[in-house]
Order: C-alpha cells, then sequence, then structure tokens
C-alpha cells in the first residue's frame, strides 16, 4: 500500500516561446505521492500547481524529468489508456467536464470508452453514484443540479473508472459554502472508506489543512513538504510565497509574536480553543 | 426576453407503447410513412394513412392541441401552397374564372389534398420528437447509420457532436442570459430600435459568447481525455437498444400501410 503511486523527478515545464521569453512553469519538481494517502498541493496563482495536476495523468508531458504513474513512464504512449485509468482527474469547471445529458449517461461514459460490458457499466454506475450520494439524481438531467452537485457527479464519472488516484484540481473553486462542504466530505470519504489515494489541488488553507500531507508550491517549485500542521507553523515563509494561514494559526502566531507561549501546530478550532484554554489558566 | 422558457426537441415525457419502442422503429416508420404519405393520391388512400396517424397520436397518448400548436409556423408555407395548386392546376371541369385566374375542380382537390399531405408529414414527425427523448433519437440515428462506419463514414463522431450540442444547449442559454444581464446593467439595449438595430446590439453579445463556448470546448475536450475517450473504437454502451415485439409488430404494420398504399395509389384511389 505504501508504494509511490505517482512519482516526479526533476520535473521542468515550459511552454513554447513567445517573444523571445520562454515562460517556466515547472522548475524542478520532487514530489512522491503514496498509494491510499491524501495529499493537498497549496499554492498562489501562478505558482504552477494545476500544470503540475496535468502531468500526473499524462494531459501534459515535462519539457524534462520523468512523471511515473504506478511505475509507468507518462511519455509511453503506447500505455496512456492505462496511464489515465488509474489516475482521474477532476476539473474546476463542473460544467464542462459533463458530457451527456442525463447523470447516469455521464457516470457511464468513462467505463464505455474502455469498452466495459454493459451489465459491468451499470454496476459500476449505480456504485460510484451511490459512492457520492447522487443516486437519487440519477436519470435527472445536469443543468439542473446545484453547483455541488454537478461537481459530484463529475468526481462520480471518475469513480467509475475505478481509478487508483484521483487527482482534484480546485474542484470547489466556483462552488458555494455548502457545495464545498459536500465536496470534500465525498473526496474524505472516498479516501478514507475506499482506499483511493487522493491530490486535491486548492488555493483554500481550511480545505488544505484536512489533508494527511501538505505540499506547497511556488514559483514552480515544491517549497514545503510535511504534515499541515509542520507546513501551517512556519508563518513567515508561506508569506512570503503569497500564502495565508488559517484563521487558528493566524491568531497564535500573533500571540507568539507578543511573546505569548502557545502552540503554533494547534490547526483545528479544538485544538486552538484547548490551547488558549491552557494558556489562560496558566 | 425569458431564454430559460425555451423548451428543446419537444420532448414529451410518458410511458406510453409509442414512447417505449425501440427509437430505431420509430425513425424507420416514420420513414416509412412519409414514403407512404407520397404514394397516397385520392380519398381511401388518405384516409388510411389518416387512420394510421390518429392512432399512433391515441396510443401516444400526446395531446393533439400541442400537435396543432407546433403547426402555427408552417401555415404561410401551407396556405401558399394550397393557393398555388388552387390556381394552377390546370383542368376540363372549370368551376370559377376571373380576371387571369381560374379554378378547377381538379385545382380544388389537389390542393386539399396537398395541404392534408403537409399537415401529416409534420404530425407524423412532429409525433417522433414528442416521444423520443433527444438522446434515444441520437442513438437510434447512430444505430440505423452504423453501417456506413464501414465506407469510412464519422458516424460515431456526428452522433457524439450532435449529443454534446443538445447537453451544451442550455448550458449556452444560461450564459447567454448572464452575458445580457451584464450589458444591460451597463446601459446595453436589447428591445428597441429596428431589426438592423436589434441585430447589431447582438453582435457585442456573441462575441463573449463563441469565446467562452471555445473555451469550454477546450475543457471538455481535456476532461474527456481524461476519462479515457479515444474516438468510437472498442467503446460499449451503458444503455442497450433492443428490438421487442412490438418494434417488430410496428415495423410489419407500417411496411404493409407502405405496401398496401402503394398498390391502391396505383389504382387511383
Amino acid at each position: 500500500m505504501n508504494d509511490a503511486i505517482i512519482k516526479a523527478e526533476d520535473v521542468r515545464f515550459s511552454y513554447p516561446a513567445a517573444e523571445g521569453v520562454t515562460p517556466v512553469v515547472l522548475d524542478g519538481v520532487n514530489l512522491d505521492i503514496r498509494e491510499g494517502s491524501f495529499v493537498a498541493v497549496l499554492g498562489h496563482n501562478g505558482s504552477g500547481k494545476s500544470t503540475l495536476a496535468k502531468h500526473f495523468n499524462a494531459i501534459l508531458l515535462p519539457s524534462g524529468g520523468k512523471v511515473y504513474v504506478a511505475g509507468v513512464d507518462t511519455l509511453d504512449e503506447d500505455r496512456l489508456l492505462e496511464i489515465r485509468r488509474t489516475v482521474g482527474m477532476v476539473f474546476q469547471n463542473p460544467d464542462n467536464q459533463i458530457v451527456a445529458n442525463v447523470v447516469e449517461e455521464d457516470v457511464a461514459f468513462a467505463p464505455e470508452n474502455l469498452g466495459v460490458p454493459p451489465e459491468e457499466i451499470r454496476r459500476r454506475v449505480d456504485d460510484a453514484l451511490k459512492a457520492v450520494g447522487m443516486y437519487e439524481f440519477r436519470e435527472h438531467a445536469p443543468h439542473l443540479l446545484s453547483g455541488g452537485q454537478k461537481q459530484r457527479v463529475a468526481i462520480a464519472g471518475v469513480i467509475a473508472m475505478e481509478p487508483r488516484c484521483i487527482v482534484l484540481d480546485e474542484p470547489t473553486a466556483m462552488l458555494d459554502p455548502i457545495g464545498r462542504a459536500d465536496v470534500l466530505r465525498t473526496i474524505k470519504t472516498l479516501n478514507r472508506e475506499r482506499g483511493v489515494t487522493v491530490v486535491l489541488i486548492t488555493h483554500h488553507m481550511d480545505e488544505a489543512a484536512q489533508a494527511d500531507r501538505l505540499v506547497v508550491m511556488a514559483k514552480g517549485k515544491v517549497v514545503a513538504d510535511g504534515t499541515p500542521k509542520a507546513v501551517f507553523s512556519h508563518v513567515e515563509e508561506l508569506r512570503a510565497v503569497g500564502l495565508t494561514v488559517p484563521d487558528t494559526t493566524q491568531l497564535l502566531w500573533a500571540l507568539r509574536q507578543e511573546g505569548l507561549d502557545v502552540p503554533l501546530d494547534a490547526l483545528s478550532d479544538e485544538e486552538c480553543a484547548e490551547a488558549l484554554k491552557a494558556l489562560l489558566q496558566n | 426576453m425569458a431564454l430559460k422558457d425555451i423548451t428543446l426537441g419537444q420532448y414529451f415525457p410518458g410511458h406510453s407503447p409509442v414512447h417505449k419502442l425501440d427509437p430505431r422503429t420509430k425513425l424507420l416508420a416514420v420513414v416509412l410513412y412519409i414514403v407512404a404519405l407520397f404514394l397516397a393520391n385520392w380519398f381511401v388512400t388518405y384516409a388510411i394513412m389518416f387512420l394510421v396517424l390518429a392512432g399512433s397520436i391515441a396510443i401516444s397518448g400526446v395531446p393533439v392541441k400541442s400537435i396543432l400548436r407546433g403547426m402555427k409556423p408552417v401555415v404561410f408555407i401551407v396556405v401558399f401552397t394550397a393557393l398555388l395548386n388552387l390556381f394552377y392546376t390546370g383542368g376540363d371541369t372549370v368551376l370559377v374564372r376571373f380576371w387571369i385566374f381560374t379554378i378547377t375542380l381538379e385545382g380544388v382537390f389537389r390542393a386539399f389534398f396537398m395541404v392534408v399531405r403537409i399537415l401529416m408529414l409534420i404530425s407524423g414527425t412532429f409525433l417522433l420528437t414528442y416521444t423520443t427523448s433527444p438522446i434515444l433519437l441520437t442513438d437510434g440515428l447512430e444505430s440505423l447509420l452504423s453501417p456506413l462506419k464501414k465506407l469510412h463514414a464519422p458516424i460515431h463522431e456526428l452522433s457524439m457532436i450532435m449529443s454534446i450540442a443538445l447537453r451544451f444547449i442550455p448550458t449556452l442559454i444560461e450564459e447567454t442570459d448572464k452575458i445580457m444581464s451584464a450589458q444591460r446593467a451597463r446601459g446595453a439595449d436589447f428591445e428597441s430600435g429596428n431589426l438592423i438595430q436589434r441585430a447589431k446590439a447582438l453582435l457585442p453579445l456573441l462575441v463573449p459568447l463563441f469565446i467562452s463556448a471555445f473555451r469550454r470546448a477546450e475543457e471538455l475536450a481535456t476532461a474527456m481525455e481524461c476519462r479515457c475517450y479515444h474516438g468510437g473504437e472498442g467503446r460499449t454502451r451503458l444503455r442497450q437498444l433492443k428490438y421487442r415485439g412490438a418494434d417488430w409488430f410496428t415495423l410489419a404494420l407500417f411496411l404493409a400501410v407502405t405496401v398496401a398504399v402503394g398498390v391502391l395509389g396505383r389504382f387511383g384511389l
């Protein structure tokens, strides 16, 4: 279970030169993503996090370095389908990734492409829709669903491929708070109950805080990598790359700046409250 | 202007035997029906066709009113055809003669039959779109045309394009609504002025709509690739089209009607 499902070795990527300038998007990224883990990739706009994500299922190919998906080099064109079946991808705008005009037809799209027999497609579609809690909407038209519901249908569409890993590129950026919470809950359930590896690209601190591991990117490089608690306690470094920290960490950090002895790694509201209580009792 | 009110495909969901027929059966039946309509040429044959149509409508449970409502856009063509046939059919039995016009008995019959033919043609095709969802229609067409794949005709691609177009129509309508509201908020005027002025007002609406449609297309293509789309080769389908007893019966019935009408028509009935 602990093998690297995705392995990036010194990955470099730049878009074709325009007017003499070669924009370097990825500048030597090394990353191992273990099977079964929940990794959040945090970064500011233009940090290269989405570009990195697109390397994980061979939508983009590295200009330098290598990406391996379950041991297969993404440059190997003959095994493209195998790579894409292993790592599924969900994008920001749910409208632009739903193909069919009935929910269950859309979820069936990937298994249909893979030539799965009809009875097996039916089983996978029902299973995937139940996993995201959209089974009762299976005969609805997608455009009549809410943003959060559409995004969950999009996730079901990927799960129906039965991938080992799901990469989500800012899946909650266009959703309202309720939709965001639903999608996040779905992602976490998939990770915990089905052991699907999750890579969540985001710029929401509170989403990133829920992962097992947090990778921070800036200017095409990985600048921090560790548990969310460890990463968020480096407040100054995060600020330097244009990121803020969760409100709890921010509060504790401000208190520490004033010379008070509080731990910086109390990330959840409860832990933070405990830390403050301990402080007041002293 | 409420763009959202536009209904597409005019599909009436239902559970009648006509709804449950395989889409391919309905497509083929409509083709046979149209052929038979053109073979019909006198009262007996038209009466048979009318019975077929009325029977189908009755079984489908589609309200006659909504079929009649669908006729509105073609009223002009029907009237035009009727007048043309009325005035320009030569014959021996002259009924009325005035100025340069002559109306013959043959002309009256011909105009009458033309009108009935057009109206029945439209009703029949309406019944198809009223009782078959657009996706099923696309599936049916793909399946019926699939023999042409051997001639390298891009049948799968065409049906994919059609179903994606159907999928994105409501999305694009919603977007048009949004852009219109945004432009109206900044003082754009879509409602007043003559036709040319109004068409000009739509131009700044089309540009952002096209740009966004292209962006959507690109994102959709990436998302489809991520879900292992690689053309029609080796693809299976969730929903299998299957001919049942009712389908064979319907096809046999329509074939029989077409042959009967063809034969009777030759005898001038």
